[in-house]
């Protein structure tokens, strides 16, 4: 009987060291779930969840300040993998934040642009190329698409310009069956199951 | 029926006595319809109007233009050289004036345009300087080095740079070269025309590979349709094997015949059935000391070596429902149409053409595409050789497709996973790993199109890891970028507060006169004080007691305007309308004392969040550090005399 109890104690008493221990060497920094957000989100850094950034959007989202509905960039997909992460039911895209586009990447007309570097201030990737009363270029791979550029631009050189399909980023459709309108015969009403498929 | 044949198959093989020949899981036997096009020998297509010259016709780097329109330029003369190692060079196919460098339709799956260079030959079809070299003296990364300039790639189909597989970085581990021969995909006979007619320069170029490689041993994989391309390559091995005896390289070459099973021309598979060598997934042909190169590739290896001509043309098979099917050898950047009327046309119930082979190959867009370093073969397609296929019923979940799928996959799972968009599954179930023969489709009972399910899903894993790629790289940049602000911030914070202690140290200097004087005039030392902005206390007894004077003051005033008790009550009304002005000036005062403790302690709390003191007393002279202590001597000195100052003023 005592033994019994002894052996408990003594179990009880390693464990717990073991995961003080633990708790010291694994111990996690940071908000997990923040990233795990983060990862998610577009990293666009447009703003338009209403947050300046995927970051802080992300922080407000772990701490349920905000819905997960609010990232236009991250479509549907986006909301789906967040609802999924939060354990919460998927909610379609807040229109209020806007509604998603297709990726375009922002373009500097180079005769307009008076170099006030009010759009280099503005992006938050520093994607724009340039210095005071020099014309500035937008870094096309750098790019996120965001717009915050437009705003500030006092001679609305800046225009975004859809990314074309090339070669490069084509991707295979998903494959579809042509259906064929066939004429419906009256007399026959099953005529076109007999007609051959080719 | 498939079954049965690879039953029947399995059954001969276990009974022959040829068991040298190792076996691959799956595959299938389509007709192979080669007989069409090998009834005439290699032709030599004319040089035509124009040459379209895309940029991209090998796998990696687009190379960069050297020309520009208008230029005249020689055959074989440089017109893109590469850019980084994965990357190949374009050469002009003949002489002539570029004509345009603009966006054309290329042969690709997409159908979309792509950067063209556009040659219009003057007919003279004259050479630039070529520069010949002896591989067998020559130093091997030399060698290599310049076969980056040479524009060879696979012409096999993949269209891999050829330099990068001969790169052996000093040591070598690859032990056997081995040649695809195989051509397992049906109607295409190119490479099978190649070896019938010309063995012996395939048969040179291989020694130039085996030398370069430093690999002893080379098996060539030639099919079993194929027996007159076989003894051709075992007749030119065995007439090559007497000069080389008294080489420095013993070149050891033979011939194997696979059996004929769709898919044995894949690099992998044609390992397996010579070797019996199961190349890992993960691993390269060359960690297992293989290297695999395709018969065309060799040949133009030895061209460029033994004459100095660079990739220019290759051979195509026209085929499929044209009047006289035939192997041509086509100038890189002929038009398709060129190539359709050199084979008698094409049939009047043709529909398209495919670029490849039916198993693998593509729609070509329209007959004005060029041909490219990838075409091995253009297939007229019409409605009896390739009936469109009736309507995808449901899985019946049969996995005949597990059965034929040469790389062990599970393509229903596949399936599944690509249909319903769960990617993530489809990439654990191997996707990547899947080669698009096309033998699941081929067999499925229920003519589901499955490659194009797999090729869907891939296309769409590669672009959502591509945007994966990019959202990091915009979080990294932005964080970076919000970084950058604060440090800046900080930074301009700390010059701030340098310039301020610099002006300080001025008006201190400044203020040394006066201080120095006995402070009986309190003026003095509220000047003082307010010089010695940064020391909070002192500018708020300052301020106390500056307000405390002059309420003393005014109260004062009221005392002696009260006691003139004669006064009449005009005088009074005078005196109420004081105390308001008295009033006034106190919150005045007031408000003032509190703007300047913002003000102060907004100012020490940049300090600190600039991590400095607010002095900036570091690293200065033993002068300057004197006067310094000096100052602040006199400061503190002019700080007791004005708080002894408000101390007396009650008594006074």
């Amino acid at each position: 009987m005592l033994t019994a109890l002894y052996i408990m104690l003594g179990l009880a008493l390693l464990l717990g060291i073991v995961l003080g221990i633990s708790a010291l060497a694994f111990k996690v920094e940071g908000d997990p779930l923040v990233a795990r957000i983060d990862a998610i989100l577009p990293q666009t850094q447009c703003g338009q969840c209403g947050y300046p950034g995927c970051k802080p959007y992300a922080t407000a989202i772990a701490a349920g300040e905000a819905d997960i509905n609010q990232c236009p960039p991250g479509g549907d997909a986006g909301a789906h993998a967040l609802a999924d992460l939060m354990g919460v039911e998927y909610k379609p895209l807040n229109a209020e934040h806007g509604t998603p586009k297709p990726k375009s990447v922002a373009f500097i007309d180079e005769a307009t642009c008076i170099g006030c570097t009010l759009c280099l201030q503005a992006c938050p990737v520093d994607a724009i190329l340039g210095a005071a009363k020099h014309m500035h270029t937008i870094i096309a791979t750098e790019c996120t698409g965001c717009e915050l550029c437009l705003a500030p631009c006092p001679v609305d050189c800046i225009t975004m310009v859809p990314v074309a399909e090339n070669p490069d980023n084509w991707k295979w459709k998903y494959p579809v069956i042509n259906i064929k309108s066939v004429p419906f015969d009256s007399n026959n009403p099953t005529s076109h199951l007999n007609s051959s498929p080719a | 029926m498939n079954a049965i044949i690879n039953f029947a198959n399995n059954l001969i093989r276990s009974i022959s006595t040829n068991k040298d020949v190792f076996q691959f899981h799956g595959g299938v036997h389509p007709h192979d319809h080669k007989a069409e096009s090998t009834l005439l020998p290699i032709a030599k297509l004319a040089i035509p109007e124009q040459l379209i010259l895309p940029l991209r016709q090998h796998v990696g780097y687009i190379p960069k233009i050297k020309v520009q329109v208008g230029d005249h330029v020689l055959k074989g003369q440089m017109l893109a050289e590469p850019e980084g190692a994965m990357s190949a060079a374009i050469h002009a196919p003949t002489s002539g004036t570029i004509s345009a460098i603009s966006e054309q339709i290329i042969p690709h799956p997409s159908g979309l345009p792509d950067l063209c260079i556009t040659l219009s030959p003057d007919g003279k079809d004259t050479w630039g300087q070529l520069a010949p070299m002896d591989w067998r003296t020559a130093d091997k990364k030399a060698l290599v080095a310049c076969l980056r300039m040479s524009g060879i790639v696979g012409l096999g189909g993949a269209t891999f740079p050829t330099h990068i597989k001969l790169t052996t970085n000093g040591k070598s581990n690859v032990h056997t070269l081995v040649i695809n021969a195989a051509e397992c995909e049906p109607y295409i006979t190119c490479d099978d025309m190649l070896m019938r007619e010309r063995a012996d320069e395939i048969v040179k170029g291989i020694a130039i590979v085996q030398h370069l490689l430093g690999a002893n041993h080379c098996i060539i994989g030639v099919e079993d349709n194929k027996p007159e391309a076989a003894n051709a390559m075992a007749d030119a091995c065995k007439a090559f094997a007497i000069p080389a005896a008294n080489d420095s390289v013993k070149p050891e070459m033979s011939v194997k015949v696979v059996p004929t099973l769709y898919p044995s021309g894949d690099a992998r598979h044609l390992i397996h059935l010579l070797l019996g060598i199961e190349v890992p997934h993960d691993k390269r042909t060359t960690d297992v000391g293989l290297q695999v190169f395709n018969v065309a590739t060799v040949l133009a290896i030895y061209r460029y070596f033994e004459f100095g001509e660079p990739a220019i043309s290759r051979i195509v098979s026209m085929t499929g429902n044209v009047e006289k099917p035939q192997n041509f050898e086509v100038l890189f950047g002929t038009p398709l149409k060129t190539l359709i009327d050199a084979a008698g046309g094409a049939k009047p119930d043709t529909t398209h053409f495919v670029m490849g082979g039916p198993m693998m190959g593509f729609d070509l867009p329209n007959t004005d595409v060029p041909i490219t370093k990838a075409a091995n073969c253009i297939i007229a397609a019409a409605p009896h050789l390739f009936p469109a296929p009736p309507p995808a019923m449901p899985c019946i979940r049969c996995t005949r497709c597990a059965e034929a799928c040469p790389v062990n996959l599970q393509p229903q799972e596949l399936y599944w996973f690509s249909k319903s968009d769960n990617f993530e599954k489809a990439r654990d179930y191997n996707l990547f790993d899947c080669i698009e023969c096309g033998c699941c489709s081929y067999v499925c009972p229920s003519d589901i199109p499955l490659v194009q399910y797999y090729r869907y899903a891939k296309s769409e894993i590669i672009a959502a890891d591509k945007a994966k790629d990019a959202a990091d790289l915009a979080r990294e940049r932005n964080e970076f970028r919000l970084a950058r602000i604060e440090r800046e911030k900080l930074e301009r914070a700390q010059k701030h507060a340098e310039r301020a202690q610099a002006t300080k140290t001025e008006t201190k200097k400044d203020a040394v006169q006066p201080a120095s004087e006995p402070l009986t005039n309190p003026e003095v030392a509220t000047t003082v004080n307010d010089a010695a902005a940064s020391d909070k206390q002192a500018a708020i007894a300052a301020a106390i007691a500056r307000a405390k004077a002059q309420k003393l003051a005014a109260t004062g005033d009221a005392t002696e305007a009260t006691s003139e008790k004669t006064v009449a009550t005009t005088l009074e009304a005078k005196s109420a309308s004081t105390e308001n002005k008295q009033a006034e000036v106190k919150s005045d005062k007031q408000a003032l004392i509190a703007a300047a403790i913002e003000r102060a302690k907004a100012q020490k709390l940049a300090a600190a969040q600039a991590g400095i003191a607010p002095k900036n007393v570091e690293n200065v002279s033993a002068s300057v550090q004197a006067e310094i202590n000096k100052t602040d001597e006199i400061r503190e000195k002019a700080q007791q005399l004005a708080v002894e100052k408000t101390e007396d003023t009650p008594t006074k």
